[in-house]
């Protein structure tokens, strides 16, 4: 049971009917929903849900099984273009540990083609409060300072859509200040935004939309404004005590 | 094409930078194969064989143990905080993404042979100034056959539950016709022979690095889960 | 439980394949009864490389239908195969000793490839038992599946380069012989009983990796 919320511009996500399989198991099964730019979907639910799969889907790593999912207008799988205008954080770094953050950002800024990178590095760098901490190994900053670093890299090439698994695990309050902040930002410049979270304080203050994922389906989905906290920490609840 | 090995060419850049800071897979490779050179010498007999009776096969055994030294850590620094997913969700095509692992594992490998064949000519008291032109010809083509399948085995193994155990046994039968073709190659040089009585091995090498460079760099992206 | 008629037939074939070999064949003029270990050796061979064969042809059409069907086969094929592999490499050397005076010949191009088949192949087995995910598996050792395949000729070929470039001495090295109409009937039904081992094996670890999927699908939805 999902709806088609999304009104306005031309979406940025539109996911219909989408199916993933592992062999037996369906990881997701058959999700609907969509995006525009500057709007930011919520994705709660318990582990095993289907929310990593999903987004896996959505960044170009995973191909779908059934359905469709058309990132600005690409069908998934898309090759690079589609790819290029995603960026993806998760709870792993995806960072080189020998390197220094400053080179972790430029290097994930080549590969998305960006030839003169050193203002965007920097820009990404200080938005995430990491530019006196950029030139020393990755390996010797704390697990938080780390996540800073990833999620710089995740938006140095300015994606149209941000794929976030648990972003804000593993920082510091000032680092999840940071991070709610430059979200807010990018979706106020247009960017379409995915955050799966457990977190609902969180989720809940950045979204317009809001979904319950279980057994690999929405189990609600309605837009942020409508939403009585109350009742859907009592939906979370069930869908926790439930299981993925 | 270009884009392809633009890519390969930045995920190159970005393994061997992370090489040239720690450093670690290299020296261990290195004075593997500086180790390796000084215990054959006395795994044999002197008077009985002759040094350059016994160099060709020592150093391409020696030049493939080591190889997988290096060749293990090409994927271990992928997997390490999942950095292969960041590989995989950027533009880079999976192709660019094989080659320019096996193009840095290539200069690792070139760069231990730089300094282990030397290393063996001073060990084992031979004229290799004489025949260095075909000499290095020998070893690129073996290299290039070694870190084709070595590359994509390392791909493969490091998702394995054996990790790096998988790698040697997976990837040295593949080694076989190397060390064979490259060691006989080798020895008719050192004994003096024209260079074109090694032209079948040669020939050998060269018709095995044009199938596994394609069928390795075609092999890569079913590694990938997708 | 149905009783099967493809196990019966394919034993009682090799049964009265070794029996007829053994009892109903005369004698090889010169090297006597150790020739008859061919009626086993050829066959056994035959099957080998039939068995690796069809494990590369079946991952190659795997890697582009993706039906787990054609996994189950090539997993099933690749197992049987190393069995006959290992029959190969045992019947050669007995063979080898009497009539050629040593248990291992390196410039007998078939038996060393033989070995290397059967190194690549239990390099195949060992990592399908390495990886937990069943898709993953599947992938991965096609992919291996293929690549031995590929590299099977270029074993052979440099195996052949290395023994034409050193000529060994060797004592008596029999030239393919013509055989006598009576010992190649015997060799034919021999490679048809082989063969016919060969589809029940395969048959029988099919159903195995059948029922082993669907024990481990039903567990997999309890839990």
């Amino acid at each position: 049971m999902s709806s088609k919320i999304s009104t306005g511009a031309t979406p940025i996500v539109e996911v219909a009917d989408l199916t993933r399989e592992f062999g037996p198991t369906r990881a997701v099964a058959g999700v609907t929903f969509s995006l525009a730019p500057g709007e930011c979907l919520a994705l709660f639910g318990p582990n095993g849900a289907g929310k990593t799969t999903l987004l896996r889907v959505l960044a170009g790593l995973l191909k779908p099984t059934s359905g469709s999912a058309r990132i600005s207008g690409i069908a998934l799988p898309g090759g690079p273009l589609a790819r290029s205008r995603v960026g993806l954080i998760s709870h792993h770094t995806m960072l080189y540990e020998a390197l220094s953050a400053r080179e972790n950002v430029t290097f994930s800024a080549h590969l998305y083609g960006i030839r003169d990178a050193r203002a965007r590095v920097e820009d990404a760098l200080r938005r995430m409060s990491m530019l006196d901490r950029a030139g020393g190994p990755v390996r010797s900053l704390s697990r938080g300072m780390q996540q800073r670093v990833s999620i710089a890299r995740a938006m140095v090439h300015s994606p149209q859509l941000v794929l976030a698994d648990e972003p804000y695990s593993g920082l510091d309050e000032s680092g999840a200040r940071a991070l709610t902040l430059v979200l807010q930002e990018l979706r106020s410049a247009g960017t379409a935004i995915i955050v799966v979270t457990h977190n609902l304080i969180e989720g809940l203050s950045l979204a317009t939309h809001a979904a319950v994922m279980q057994r690999g389906r929405f189990v609600r989905h309605e837009a942020a404004s409508r939403i009585d906290a109350k009742s859907y920490a009592a939906t979370y609840r069930e869908a926790l005590a439930a299981g993925g | 094409m270009a884009d392809i090995l633009f890519g390969a060419w930045l995920i190159a850049r970005k393994d061997l930078a992370i090489e040239f800071r720690t450093r670690s897979a290299f020296l261990s490779a290195l004075v593997f194969a500086l180790l390796g050179l000084v215990i054959f010498y006395y795994a044999w007999d002197p008077t009985a064989v002759a040094a350059s009776d016994l160099a060709p096969g020592v150093l391409w055994v020696i030049f493939t143990f080591s190889g997988l030294l290096g060749l293990h850590r090409s994927f271990s620094v992928e997997t390490a905080d999942h950095a292969i997913d960041g590989l995989l969700a950027s533009p880079v095509s999976r192709e660019a993404i094989f080659l320019g692992k096996a193009i840095a594992n290539l200069i690792f490998v070139g760069a231990v042979q730089a300094i282990a064949i030397p290393a063996l000519a001073l060990f084992y008291n031979l004229p290799l100034g004489n025949v260095a032109g075909p000499l290095i010809a020998i070893a690129i083509l073996a290299a290039i056959g070694l870190v084709a399948v070595g590359t994509l085995f390392s791909a493969m193994a490091v998702n394995t539950r054996l990790a790096e155990l998988l790698l040697p046994m997976l990837a040295l039968p593949f080694f076989v016709p190397i060390v064979i073709a490259a060691s006989q190659a080798t020895s008719k040089l050192l004994s003096g022979r024209p260079v074109i009585e090694a032209g079948a091995w040669l020939k050998l090498l060269l018709a095995f690095d044009i199938v596994f460079v394609v069928a390795c760099t075609l092999a890569y992206p079913f590694t990938v889960e997708d | 439980m149905k009783i099967s008629w493809l196990p019966a037939v394919a034993g009682l074939a090799v049964i009265g394949a070794v029996i007829r070999a053994a009892f109903f064949t005369p004698l090889e003029a010169k090297q006597g009864a150790a020739q008859k270990i061919f009626y086993i050796h050829v066959p056994a061979a035959w099957v080998a490389f039939l068995a690796f064969g069809l494990v590369a042809i079946a991952s190659g059409v795997f890697l582009w239908l993706r039906d787990p069907r054609l996994d189950r086969f090539a997993e099933s094929s690749a197992e049987v195969g190393v069995v006959f592999t290992t029959v190969v490499l045992i019947t050669g050397p007995l063979w080898a000793k009497p009539i050629w005076g040593t248990y291992w010949a390196w410039w007998d191009v078939r038996l060393v490839s033989t070995l290397f088949l059967w190194f690549i192949y239990v390099s195949y087995i060992v990592l399908r038992g390495a990886i937990d995910s069943p898709e993953m598996r599947a992938r991965y050792s096609a992919v291996l599946g293929i690549l031995g395949a590929l590299l099977i000729p270029f074993i052979h070929l440099s195996v052949y380069l290395f023994a034409t470039m050193h000529p060994m001495p060797i004592v008596g090295k029999p030239s393919a012989p013509s055989l006598p109409n009576e010992m190649l009937l015997t060799l034919f039904l021999s490679l048809i009983s082989f063969t016919l081992l060969y589809f029940s094996f395969v048959r029988s670890r099919y159903h195995y990796a059948v029922e082993r999927d669907t024990l481990i699908e039903a567990a997999n939805q309890h839990a």
